[in-house]
């Protein structure tokens, strides 16, 4: 980091607890095991809502300041109601919100003063395959783009290595790119 | 009609059990004929067959229209060998006009019937019949590209014996009857065989002391029919149960190979720097495998009991859930994993490229109800799954389908031969 006296950037990321996180789960990995949680319940229709309230992390439980909630259905165009957003919507939405904290952090490592970060998310779908009318269509995304238009205290190639590094070490990025075993059972 | 071009009131492509049987049905309506055949008869038993390959279907279910198995072991699996001399002796029966060594080429519309072009001559045919098998050629996924070399890369209809696979581990990808059969006998070569589960269809071979297929067979599940099933489209594309012919009579599932040593993963999803990649999803198909098993079991075990059966069979019995690790693998590094061979036992589609008639759908697939080909009169289809009927695909299947075609054949020629008096 920069030790000259000209000011640092800042943007509300508090990278000095990051990175010391990072040096303290050198000496107990175990901390580092999180399990995240989400309820949801039906409502109508394909109308649901999901709650986050705990969550398990450092060894121990931890509360959200609050319990916050998410509405889901589908849009009229399915013949549903249209009450909150697309569950594929969603996933839209946690893959722009990953890889812009992302660049937020990585900004303040960096000590790059960001000033405005916006990202449109696309993503294609063919309904045939959630429908079962061809079988070789998959049911999910057969791709997603991601455009950033970042205003910041930096030069084209550095905000280039800002967006790169912030897909490096989503969470998001990686859940999408890569596979996870699902398992769903009935209580 | 051109001068010097024959001509055939149906023109039979193919001289398989299929072919034979429809032959069979023509002869025995008085339509003349004819049966070409790019090899010998039962090529694709001959030549498209791994060596140990048996047939899925007792000895006693394999009966043609005038042929049935009359040897001494009704319950046994015939290897090729023992297919192709059925099919032979199949071909002494029906006694078709046969042109055998002859490849189809071409099949055009001429007026109201076909032109059919092989590489030793034309023919004009009213009606056309394609028997030309279901498994022409195997449905590989184009991400094979992306395969690194080292890597060898081989489809069933290549395979034909570990010992041909170079040393060292083997990715199958697919775990229908193709898969499960190929991956138990490598892996007991000594090559260490991961399988990639996708949707499959698993059965016991046996159930309450009789064949699970004998069991379709009585209970009428064999003959249901494309026109009353939920959702065809679907049906004609379910793998090939996970069984296998052997003297033993042993059932090969998931477990089965797991106990062998056999490695399980989710369905293979691509390759990624040197990596394969596969679904998390193995939990989820096993599952839905295995609560398709139980209801298939409780569809027979109802059947029993509403035949008064119960007390000549063997009693009911529930097998063991798959059993699936914690977390299965959802990566393979193919160098590091040893992995030297993919095998595709990922289908096979049929191959209608040579068909020169707008029927075809967006995907190649032929349009046709019930193997009635839609929007050419006169053309028809048998040999492919569900065709008509849930046993069109196996060799027992042939003979019905044969009889409907057949006689929708001669219905059309009925009533196109006062058209062209008129």
């Amino acid at each position: 980091m920069s030790t000259d006296s000209e000011k640092r950037a800042e943007n509300g990321v508090n990278v000095e607890a990051l990175l010391g996180a990072r040096e303290a789960l050198g000496e107990t990995p175990e901390a580092g095991k999180f399990v995240w949680r989400a309820t949801n319940e039906w409502l109508h229709g394909t109308h649901s809502r999901s709650s986050v309230e705990g969550y398990f992390g450092l060894g121990g439980e931890h509360d959200h300041k609050s319990s916050f909630d998410f509405e889901s259905d589908h849009p009229l165009v399915f013949a549903a109601e249209d009450n909150a957003a697309t569950p594929v919507e969603i996933v839209l939405v946690g893959l722009a919100s990953c890889l812009t904290a992302g660049v937020a952090a990585v900004a303040q490592n960096r000590d790059i003063q960001l000033r405005s970060v916006k990202a449109t998310v696309e993503a294609d779908m063919d309904i045939q395959g959630i429908l079962g009318a061809d079988p070789d269509v998959r049911n999910g995304f057969s791709g997603v783009r991601v455009k950033y238009d970042i205003d910041a205290d930096a030069d084209a190639d550095d905000i280039e290595a800002l967006v790169a590094q912030s897909q490096k070490r989503s969470a998001v990025f990686d859940i999408l790119t890569n596979p996870t075993n699902v398992t769903v059972e009935v209580g | 009609m051109s001068a010097g071009v024959p001509h055939t009131s149906a023109l039979v492509v193919g001289a398989g059990h299929a072919g034979l049987a429809i032959s069979r049905h023509l002869a025995a309506s008085s339509i003349d004929h004819l049966v070409v055949e790019r090899g010998e008869v039962a090529n694709s038993w001959r030549e498209e067959r791994w060596d140990s390959l048996r047939l899925l279907t007792p000895n006693w279910q394999t009966r043609v229209p005038g042929l049935a198995y009359d040897g001494a072991d009704p319950d046994g699996y015939m290897d090729m060998a023992e297919v192709v001399a059925f099919l032979q002796r199949y071909a002494r029966v029906v006694d078709p006009p046969l042109e055998t060594r002859t490849t189809v080429e071409s099949v055009r519309r001429n007026g109201a019937g076909y032109e059919v072009t092989t590489d030793r001559g034309v023919w004009h045919a009213a009606t056309v019949v394609l028997a030309t098998g279901g498994c022409n050629r195997p449905k590989v996924p184009a991400f094979v590209a992306a395969l690194p070399d080292f890597v060898e890369s081989v489809t069933p209809l290549d395979y034909r014996r570990p010992s041909a696979l170079p040393d060292g581990g083997v990715l199958v990808v697919g775990a229908s009857a193709t898969g499960v059969q190929i991956a138990d006998e490598v892996h007991r070569s000594g090559r260490p065989v991961t399988v990639a589960v996708g949707e499959h269809v698993r059965m016991p071979r046996t159930y309450r002391g009789k064949d699970i297929l004998w069991w379709m067979d009585r209970t009428g599940l064999h003959d249901e029919r494309y026109d009353e099933v939920d959702d065809i489209v679907r049906a004609r594309r379910v793998p090939a149960p996970q069984l296998v012919g052997t003297p033993e009579r042993l059932t090969l599932d998931l477990n089965a190979l797991t106990d062998a040593g056999v490695r399980l993963s989710g369905r293979l999803v691509g390759f990624a720097g040197g990596r394969a990649q596969f679904s998390g999803s193995l939990r989820n198909k096993c599952n839905l495998a295995d609560l398709k098993l139980g209801r298939l079991l409780d569809t027979i075990d109802e059947w029993i009991a509403g035949q008064g059966l119960e007390g000549e069979v063997e009693p009911v019995h529930r097998f063991a859930p798959t059993r699936v690790e914690e977390s299965p693998p959802l990566a393979l590094d193919l160098a590091a994993e040893g992995i030297r061979t993919v095998v595709w036992a990922t289908g096979y589609e049929a191959d209608h490229s040579w068909l020169h008639v707008p029927v075809l759908d967006h995907k190649g697939r032929l349009r046709h109800d019930g193997g009635v080909v839609s929007g050419s009169p006169g053309l028809y289809r048998i040999g492919l799954n569900f065709l008509r009927r849930r046993k069109s695909s196996f060799i027992h299947g042939a003979g019905d389908d044969a009889r409907d075609l057949v006689s929708h054949l001669a219905a059309h020629l009925g009533a196109r031969v006062p058209a062209e008096v008129a």
